[in-house]
């Protein structure tokens, strides 16, 4: 019987990243060909709705990889980063109207001010152990759209009313629409993000992160600086999101505090969950998840969504406790029972 | 290293509130030696153990290794001073594979960062490349090959604690901690770590300081014992002295002791 100290997070993160050296070249494939595919199939045959909610549901997967990272990978549980989604999208809402800065240029700004913002979070966050780190961050999500509509800052932030930005025209090379255009610009952004999120979580500091997660005395025992790479993960993972946020606001071509609520960060765990903790492509699931599925319960009852959505996520949760991301193997466990039968 | 001890440990003194419980020990474990403490329940064993692989602060006295002050140090530093150490029941990384935890133990010997890992720069694919072929190697060595995928928390006990020994031995220690191997092993299993215990020693020049309750492995394996007893040490010296000192039979057989010092 081990009596090894279980963090909170540890019980969250059952996924574990595979290495396969022999198959790199066949993976290579199946990506590009998924890519190609997301890419082509809406450009083809989505109207300009259905691609506006295909791109918002790329800003979330990108913004669910961001919490994922500091969640699933490291066990430090975050319920307010819906707040750094904000901060990104209030930063490019403001650099394009007030600086008239092309909109591409405010991506990196947006995710350093947040990655800064994560950073300064972070530290009391090391003190911080599971539960209470949720509700501290909740308080940060809580916080954020007030904050948003102080009459201080009401000249930059436009207050209650908002501020409207204008979508980006696509460049005339490409002879596609600006809504083609945008959702292939955050498609290839995604795909970039979540390929690097790969490379890192398999390499050491991946594995440290993990390492934190499950056990933190031994990873201190093994030589890693516990602050050191808490901070650094939490700064990366607001930094992620934040650009998640600013990728929206060019989306929405609008922001607005109430757009920002509490609900914003508690969609984005639901997403995190749903897609599968711990797992690399999960947010993508958890991403188109809270996008639509929305728009499923509605067309299911109008007189009560809410009730529905419920269901449906009481009914997910039970059939892929591991998430989306966890069906293969769910899959695989059941064909076993059968012939066992 | 002439003339200079490996691990110097001078005058430790820890309290906890009012209790002493360990009041002014004096040892040293020197290059490629075995070195066993051992002691009754409560004689202040595993606080000793905890300063020297930096958990605790000692009160007074201070540790040094290689001549360096290891006092005040921090825990993360540990290993990069050439101080590894396993744990009594476990500390294993429970979602990750077999591999990966072995992988663990080489992490201060990467230089690889947050960016250039994001990217994948070469240099990254060769560092680890580099150790992954070193943890191919203890597995190897530690047959722990055939599952070498495998989620470690999966496995046997007796399989998690060789895991756990080659996460420790992938860090290229100089000295070794281990605090308690032979807990939850059976009488075959604590052979087989006598004779792991022999080569690792001589394979990793390296010297062990084995904090153990079962006699006959510490007495079979080690160059030097250290008895401790209410937090002082009571004898030091070979297996044959140790087992034979009065004071040492009477600390375990709960007799009077002899001629100690009022």
């Amino acid at each position: 019987m081990s009596t090894s100290q279980q963090p909170i997070g540890g019980t969250l993160g059952t996924e574990v990243v595979p290495v396969a050296p022999g198959v790199n070249l066949l993976r290579a494939a199946i990506i590009l060909l998924a890519f190609a595919m997301a890419a082509a199939v809406p450009i083809a045959f989505a109207s300009s709705y259905q691609l506006f909610q295909l791109t918002l549901a790329g800003t979330y997967a990108i913004a669910i990889l961001g919490l994922n990272i500091v969640t699933g990978f490291n066990g430090q549980i975050s319920l307010g980063h819906g707040a750094f989604y904000a901060v990104g999208a209030y930063t490019t809402a403001i650099l394009m109207t007030h600086f008239d800065m092309p909109y591409w240029e405010t991506l990196p700004i947006a995710a350093v001010v947040c990655g800064v913002l994560g950073f300064g979070v972070g530290f009391p966050a090391l003190r911080l152990g599971g539960l209470y780190l949720a509700l501290t961050t909740f308080s940060l999500a809580v916080a954020v759209p007030q904050i948003l509509k102080y009459r201080g800052v009401e000249d930059w932030t436009g207050g209650v009313q908002g501020t409207f930005l204008v979508k980006p025209d696509a460049p005339e090379f490409t002879g596609l629409n600006n809504d083609q255009y945008l959702y292939l610009f955050v498609l290839t952004l995604a795909a970039l993000l979540f390929l690097m999120m790969a490379n890192l979580l398999h390499s050491r500091i991946g594995r440290a992160m993990r390492s934190i997660r499950d056990h933190p005395t031994a990873a201190e025992a093994m030589g890693m600086d516990i602050a050191r790479i808490k901070t650094r993960t939490f700064a990366l993972s607001a930094g992620i999101t934040g650009l998640a946020g600013a990728l929206s606001a060019i989306a929405v071509e609008y922001v607005a505090p109430d757009s920002f609520n509490v609900e914003l960060s508690i969609n984005l765990f639901v997403g995190m969950v749903v897609g599968g903790v711990g797992s690399i492509v999960g947010p993508i699931f958890g991403g188109l998840f809270i996008v639509f599925l929305p728009n499923v319960a509605e067309s299911v009852s109008r007189a009560a969504p809410g009730v529905i959505y419920g269901v449906i996520l009481i009914f997910f949760l039970y059939l892929l406790p591991q998430g989306f991301a966890g069906f293969p193997r769910r899959i695989a466990a059941l064909f076993r029972k059968r012939r066992q039968d | 290293m002439s003339g200079v001890a490996l691990l110097e440990v001078s005058n430790i003194v820890v309290r906890f509130g009012g209790v002493t419980a360990v009041g002014g020990v004096s040892f040293a474990v020197d290059d490629q030696q075995i070195c066993g403490l051992i002691g009754p329940n409560g004689a202040g064993k595993t606080t000793l153990f905890n300063c020297i692989s930096g958990i605790y602060q000692p009160n007074e006295g201070d540790i040094r290794f290689r001549g360096e002050m290891v006092t005040g140090q921090p825990r993360h530093r540990m290993i990069g001073l050439g101080i590894g150490r396993t744990f009594q029941n476990l500390a294993l990384f429970r979602s990750l594979s077999v591999r990966d935890n072995v992988l663990a133990g080489a992490h201060h010997l990467g230089r690889a960062g947050f960016i250039a890992c994001g990217l994948h720069l070469p240099w990254v694919g060769r560092e680890a490349a580099r150790l992954d072929a070193e943890a191919q190697r203890l597995m190897a060595m530690l047959d722990l090959t055939a599952v070498a995928e495998v989620p470690v928390a999966s496995l046997p006990f007796g399989t998690q604690k060789r895991v756990e020994m080659a996460r420790a031995l992938i860090g290229q220690p100089r000295l070794l901690l281990l605090d308690e191997p032979a807990a939850g092993l059976n009488h075959g299993e604590v052979d087989e770590l006598a004779g792991l215990l022999r080569r690792v020693r001589e394979g990793f020049n390296l010297s062990i300081l084995l904090v153990e309750h079962h006699m006959n492995l510490v007495m079979n394996v080690s160059d030097k014992v250290v008895a401790l007893d209410f937090g002082r040490k009571i004898a030091d010296g070979t297996p044959h002295d140790v087992r034979n000192d009065p004071d040492v039979i009477a600390a375990y057989l709960g007799e009077a002791p002899h001629e100690r010092a009022a």
